[in-house]
């Protein structure tokens, strides 16, 4: 570890902060100032320890399943208790550990600092939405630990209102007070970027990642509201035995189906739509290039958000809607391939004639781009109406899903955790290390996955214990990678956390990024900027102007 | 200029509370919209269903609430136009400024109490009417009649009160907390309190209006099908 700093050649002009008061980590100590806290950056912590704690919960029930799935027999859990497993697995990862992980974390920390701002718009809101979330959180945690449910994480009716015998209600609550949460959480995102960014930093200047989280909160804000009124509906209609969703009590099932996935395919975009601005940093600033086609960027993050809203019925072209719906909602879905195509040929054009460095953060953004294009694609698959027939309820499925949600999602979300682990705590992460986890995040990813394609295009269908013997091979790999993948989450628990006491001291902008957070210390003050941050002229700056040398003149 | 711990200028901060609630109520909007959405899955499949079981709705208090709320969107409106007056000002500070302020503080109260108190009376009237089609028997269930009618309600019946239960409880519970508001800025104006300001009111307002909003919507959804000809 002994050259941890990278010198970048020419920094773009990073006035040294005068006079700050002390960092944001250094201003109190006691527990009040963590759980009263009022201020952005520590909000963020607290989100990223809960939702470090979710994901590991999460984690395990995966482990379990695939433990399960080892061996054609259904022999390590019973059915019961596997449907409760992928359950809580669904449930936790869906909510508490995707939809919030990256704009709740990152977006916290960095939205201000980004657009040279004290604060959020509404930061005594922004610890509430906190408190919402692990409240929330803990009422699932709950009904696990009272038994569980064993509905699936989309709660289909009538199933889930009329047979089940979990603990649907409580888990519902619980989904709902997140769900709030959310919605707090976007709307002081979208009120911030409108009102509180430094004088001069237009629209078409801010970064990709704010677009980002932008578009994510238009979401927030506009969807979850849909799933907390169908989810009082269903409480309801369990509660009370009265048909809104039954069919034998003169409900409707497939309402129930157009409210959830009017909201949670938006979801979706919720996901991934900030792992986009994580990666749309993360490249120019390990090239050396502007980010291709910025404006497009731009414009694709919000008609992915937009079109997103008209896409949630290819998830029902077998629940029975009518033939002209699924062609509806099938050509849709093909349009949204259309906006995100354009994010990842950009990325690729980005790297064109770029001066590559492959350090920690660029392996996790190089291997969102190829995942992504490989869920994505897949996901054209899927759109089609004849070949859905064959593949729904297939594990094609679940690996679809996963290749956008953890090949794409959580690889974004550990390069911005090294990304921006300097700015945060001040300290360098051990490199080798960093590159070692992302090697055996991308090999483990790929092992458990892909050979799921495979399975799900042979036929296995999800949601089952056991199987027959012919899938076991495939099944055996998928083991063993998710064994692997397990080894790449855990690895940087140990190291980071030693990087806190040991690691290099980072300086304002180990990196030499352009972005603004990079222009005030590390880790930052309280107030953030000791004085105000002029706007910059090119927020990816990095490209060199005719005539000059190229910025990027590497080390020594 | 520094950035710690200034305070935000008036303008900006108004701007700030009053967006904040613009994205709020369209969250709520979405939040109420997908109650209307089955209300319009549910109508365009059992439309006779929805008719009966609207006839048995009470037109009259619903008629008078819609009146009640209406009118209390106009008062909480006034409030507003007179919190205006509590602008921070260039004005020197003397008693004419303070004779000033007092009665533009006063008359908020006067005002936002004239509101809260319509809200109440909405929901006493509501409450009538809840035991009303409890006693009907308007309550889906295992008991579930259209009032004295004779026969199984038609298909459809049922869902239309799980709407008109939800929808008007939902509304009610929003309502409420309005009144709850309502009272809290009227108490703190009667007191002169510094923290009654032009944007607070502004913004307890728009939540009024997105109340009585809603009411519009049901009011002609839930009280007036089946009744025409």
């Amino acid at each position: 570890m002994n050259t941890v700093t990278v010198d970048r050649g020419p920094a773009p002009p990073a006035p040294p902060p005068q006079s700050a008061g002390p960092s944001y980590l250094d201003d109190g100590h006691t527990l009040a100032s963590w759980f009263a806290t009022h201020d952005h950056k520590r909000i963020a912590i607290l989100y990223a320890i809960a939702i470090t704690a979710f994901f590991a919960i999460g984690g395990i029930a995966a482990a379990m399943m695939r433990i399960e799935l080892a061996t054609p027999a259904g022999d390590f859990v019973s059915d019961d208790t596997y449907a409760k497993l992928f359950t809580a697995h669904g449930v936790i990862m869906v909510w508490l550990f995707l939809i919030p992980s990256i704009p709740s974390a990152f977006g916290n920390f960095l939205v201000p600092l980004m657009i040279g701002a004290r604060d959020l718009a509404f930061p005594r809101l922004n610890l509430g939405s906190w408190y919402l979330y692990v409240v929330g959180g803990a009422i699932v945690l709950a009904s696990l630990f009272l038994g569980g449910l064993d509905t699936g994480w989309t709660f289909y009716t009538p199933y889930s209102t009329m047979f089940s015998n979990g603990w649907v209600v409580v888990a519902l609550t619980g989904v709902v007070v997140v769900g709030f949460s959310s919605i707090l959480t976007g709307l002081n995102f979208i009120v911030t970027v409108h009102t509180r960014r430094v004088p001069g930093l237009g629209w078409f200047r801010l970064p990709l990642f704010v677009w980002a989280i932008y578009a994510t909160s238009l979401i927030l804000v506009l969807a979850t509201p849909v799933l907390a009124i169908t989810l009082i509906l269903l409480a309801a209609e369990r509660l009370f035995q009265i048909g809104i969703f039954d069919p034998a009590h003169g409900g409707d099932p497939l309402l129930f189906q157009h409210m959830f996935w009017f909201y949670s395919h938006p979801a979706v975009y919720v996901m991934v739509l900030p792992a986009m601005g994580v990666v749309s940093e993360i490249v120019p600033c390990f090239a050396r290039r502007r980010i291709f086609g910025y404006r497009f960027m731009a414009y694709a993050l919000l008609a992915i958000a937009a079109i997103g809203f008209l896409v949630w019925g290819h998830h029902m072209f077998v629940s029975g809607q009518s033939p002209t719906a699924g062609m509806v909602f099938s050509m849709l879905s093909f349009l949204v391939a259309v906006p995100s195509a354009i994010k990842v040929f950009n990325w690729t054009a980005t790297l064109y004639k770029g001066s590559i460095r492959f350090d920690a953060p660029m392996l996790y953004a190089l291997g969102f781009v190829g995942l992504f294009t490989i869920g994505g694609m897949t996901g054209l698959f899927v759109a089609a109406l004849a070949a859905d027939v064959h593949l729904t309820d297939t594990y094609f499925v679940i690996s679809h899903f996963h290749y956008i949600m953890v090949g794409g999602s959580v690889l974004a979300y550990f390069g911005a955790l090294h990304f921006w682990w300097p700015k945060i705590t001040g300290r360098m992460y051990p490199e080798i290390w960093a590159r070692m986890a992302a090697g055996l995040v991308f090999f483990g990813f790929n092992l458990t996955f892909f050979p799921q394609y495979l399975l799900g295009y042979e036929g296995m269908p999800r949601r089952y214990h056991a199987y027959v013997p012919e899938f076991q091979a495939l099944n055996v790999l998928s083991s063993a990678g998710a064994s692997i993948l397990a080894i790449g989450y855990l690895l940087p628990l140990f190291y980071l956390a030693w990087s806190l006491r040991a690691g290099a001291r980072a300086g304002p902008n180990p990196w030499q990024a352009t972005g603004l957070e990079w222009q005030t210390s590390s880790p930052p003050p309280t107030e953030n900027f000791a004085s105000l941050p002029a706007a910059p002229d090119d927020v990816y700056g990095y490209t060199p102007r005719l005539g000059r040398s190229p910025l990027h003149v590497d080390g020594e | 200029m520094s950035m710690a711990n200034e305070p935000l200028p008036f303008e900006l901060r108004h701007e700030t509370a009053q967006f904040g609630m613009w994205v709020f109520l369209a969250s709520e909007a979405l939040f109420f919209g997908g109650l209307f959405l089955a209300y319009l899955y549910g109508r365009t499949h059992w439309a006779e269903g929805f008719d009966a079981a609207a006839r048995h709705t009470d037109v009259v208090i619903g008629s008078i609430n819609t009146a009640v709320l209406l009118t209390s969107s106009l008062f909480v409106a006034l409030a507003v136009v007179a919190a205006r007056a509590l602008r921070p000002s260039d004005r020197p500070p003397g008693d004419a400024e303070r004779a000033r302020r007092r009665s533009a503080h006063r008359r908020v109260a006067v005002f936002l109490w004239i509101t809260a108190a319509l809200g109440v009376a909405f929901l006493v009237l509501k409450g009538i009417e809840y035991r009303k089609d409890w006693l009907d028997g308007l309550v889906p269930g295992t008991a579930f009649r259209l009032g004295d009618e004779a026969g199984a309600p038609p298909v459809g019946a049922a869902l239309f009160y799980v709407l008109y239960w939800v929808m008007t409880g939902l509304h009610t519970v929003h309502l409420t907390i309005g009144v709850g508001v309502l009272a809290v800025f009227a108490v703190g104006a009667s007191r002169e309190a510094d923290w009654v300001q032009p944007p607070r009111i502004d913004v307890a307002a728009l939540y009024w209006h997105f109340v009585d909003v809603v009411w519009i919507l049901l009011y002609p959804l839930l009280y007036l099908p089946g009744r025409a000809g």
